[in-house]
C-alpha cells in the first residue's frame, strides 16, 4: 500500500513533502485543541492502536489480502487532528523502522494515508452525521459512509499525482480507472471494519468516541422507574 | 517493556555503521534517495555506482546478506507493478525475447525496480543498524517538533505491549474456533479490535497520569540527554 521509493519523480516527492509538512504542523496545533496536554501519551497510544490494527489482514480477491488504512477510523475515534498525528506518526515509524514506504516518499505517503485520508474520511463522515437523526446510532452510518469514501479518495490522488510526477508514460485515465476501482473494493472492506469496530466502542463507551459528542451532548438523563 | 530491547529489525553490531550518530545517518539515507529518485532512468552507470556505495555500506555494516535478503519481500507488490510496466505503457514499441512492449515503459520499468530495490535496501540497513532511542535522539537534534518525537517514543514504547495484546486475542478468538481472516467473523474481529481501542486509550489515560504524578509538564526529561 505505501508508496516506495522512485515511484513518483524528485520535484513531485519535495513538494508533497512540503504539503504534508503543513498539514502536520497544522494538525500539531489542532490537536492540542482536541487532546491538551495529554496529546503525547494519548496520540502515541493510538498509533499504536493504528499500527495493530493495520496487521489485520483482509482478503480483497484473487489470491491478495488488502488490510485497514484506519485514517477514517482513527478520525471518527480521536478527531481528526489527533488523527492526522497519528496517521503520519505511524507512517514514520514504518518507514524508518520498518522500511515500509520509501524515506523520499514519506512526504507522498503521509499527504495520501494522513491528510486526504482522514480528512476526506471525516468530512464525508460529518456531512452524513449531519443527514441522520442526532442519535449516538447515527455515528456507525456516518463513519462507514466516510470510510468507504476516503480509501478511493487517496487512490485518485495517488492518480493526479502520477499523472505529474510518474515516471512512466501511462495513459492517466486507465492509472485513475485501476486505481480507483480497486480501491473501492478495498474501501469497502475498509468500510465495514470501519463501521463493525465503531459499533462495538460506541456501544460500550460512547463517551471515547469523537464523532459522538454533538450526540451525547443532547442526551439528557433519563430516569426509569424500576417497576415497568 | 518494548523501550531499549531493540525493534524487530534491529541487528546488533559495533561496526561504524551501527556507531555513526543516528542524524548523521538519517540525513545520508534522505540525501542519498533524493540523488537515487533524481536519477534519469536510462542512466544505468549511475544506477550501478548507487547500488555499488549502498552495498558497500551494507559490507562496512557486517548485518548478513541473509538476514536482509528476506526482509526485502516488503517491495514485491511494486515490483508486479514494475514488471506490468513495460505492457501498460504507451509509445514506441520495442521487440525483448519475441514480445512487443513499450520502450519507455521498459525503462520505467527497470528504473523502478532499481530504485525500488535501492530504496528498501537502505532504508532497511538504517533499521537494521540504529537503535529506535538513537532513532528518536537523532531526530531531535534535526528539529523535528517535540510533541511528534514524544508520540513517536510512546509508540515504539507501547508497540510491544500492544501488539502482543492483540496476539493474546487471536490466540483466545482462534481456541474458540473463530477464524479472524474469514470475512464471516468480522463481527467478532471488530468487537475484539474495538476492545483493543478502548484498553489502548485507557492505558493512555493511565500514563498520562502516572507521568503528571512524576511531574509531567510537557516535556520528557530523558530524551533531551544527548
Amino acid at each position: 500500500m505505501h508508496v516506495p521509493d522512485g515511484f513518483l519523480d524528485a520535484p513531485t516527492s519535495v513538494a508533497t513533502g512540503v504539503v504534508a509538512v503543513a498539514g502536520v504542523a497544522l494538525a500539531l496545533r489542532g490537536a492540542r485543541r482536541e487532546l491538551d496536554d495529554r496529546t503525547a501519551p494519548m496520540a502515541g497510544l493510538v498509533a499504536t492502536f493504528v499500527f495493530a490494527a493495520q496487521m489485520i489482514n483482509f482478503p480483497v480477491g484473487a489470491g491478495t489480502s488488502g488490510h485497514l488504512l484506519g485514517g477514517a477510523l482513527a478520525a471518527v475515534l480521536v478527531g481528526p487532528w489527533s488523527a492526522v498525528l497519528c496517521m503520519s506518526v505511524v507512517l514514520i515509524v514504518q518507514a524508518l523502522l520498518m522500511a515500509d514506504g520509501g524515506i523520499t516518499a514519506l512526504g507522498t505517503n503521509i499527504t495520501l494515508m494522513a491528510l486526504v485520508g482522514v480528512w476526506v474520511g471525516w468530512g464525508v463522515f460529518v456531512l452524513v452525521r449531519r443527514l441522520l437523526p442526532r442519535r449516538t446510532s447515527s455515528v456507525v452510518p456516518a463513519a462507514v459512509v466516510g470510510a468507504l469514501a476516503s480509501v478511493p479518495a487517496a487512490a485518485a490522488v495517488f492518480s493526479l499525482l502520477f499523472a505529474i510526477g510518474g515516471i512512466a508514460p501511462v495513459d492517466p485515465g486507465t492509472v485513475l480507472g485501476a486505481m480507483v476501482t480497486w480501491h473501492v473494493v478495498i474501501g469497502i472492506g475498509e468500510a465495514v471494519v470501519t463501521g463493525l469496530v465503531v459499533a462495538s466502542v460506541v456501544a460500550t463507551r460512547p463517551d471515547l468516541v469523537r464523532g459522538a459528542r454533538p450526540a451525547l451532548e443532547t442526551r439528557e438523563l433519563e430516569i426509569r422507574s424500576a417497576r415497568r | 517493556m518494548g523501550a531499549g530491547h531493540g525493534h524487530r529489525l534491529h541487528f546488533h553490531g559495533h561496526s561504524p555503521v551501527h556507531r555513526a550518530p543516528a542524524h548523521l545517518k538519517l540525513l545520508a539515507l534522505l540525501g542519498f534517495m533524493l540523488v537515487v529518485v533524481a536519477t534519469p532512468r536510462d542512466w544505468y552507470a549511475a544506477f550501478a555506482a548507487e547500488a555499488l556505495l549502498l552495498l558497500g555500506v551494507v559490507a562496512l555494516s557486517r548485518v548478513p546478506v541473509r538476514y536482509l535478503a528476506p526482509r526485502m519481500v516488503i517491495e514485491v507488490p511494486f515490483a508486479v507493478f514494475a514488471l506490468l510496466m513495460p505492457f501498460i505503457a504507451h509509445g514506441p514499441r520495442t521487440e525483448v525475447l519475441g514480445v512487443t512492449v513499450s520502450e519507455p515503459g521498459l525503462h520505467a520499468g527497470v528504473a523502478l525496480l532499481v530504485k525500488g530495490t535501492i530504496g528498501v535496501l537502505a532504508s532497511l540497513t538504517l533499521a537494521s543498524t540504529t537503535e529506535p532511542q538513537d532513532l528518536l535522539r537523532g531526530l531531535q537534534r534535526l528539529r523535528m517538533p517535540d510533541l511528534i518525537v514524544q508520540i513517536m517514543g510512546f509508540m515504539i514504547r507501547y508497540l510491544d505491549v500492544v501488539t502482543a495484546e492483540l496476539g493474546r486475542m487471536m490466540v483466545a478468538m482462534r481456541s474458540r474456533g473463530c477464524d479472524p481472516r474469514s470475512p464471516r467473523h468480522w463481527p467478532t474481529l471488530a468487537r475484539a479490535m474495538g476492545a483493543l481501542f478502548i484498553r489502548s486509550y485507557e492505558r493512555g489515560e493511565r500514563v498520562h497520569l502516572a507521568m503528571l504524578s512524576r511531574g509531567y509538564d510537557g516535556r520528557l526529561p530523558s530524551q533531551g540527554r544527548s
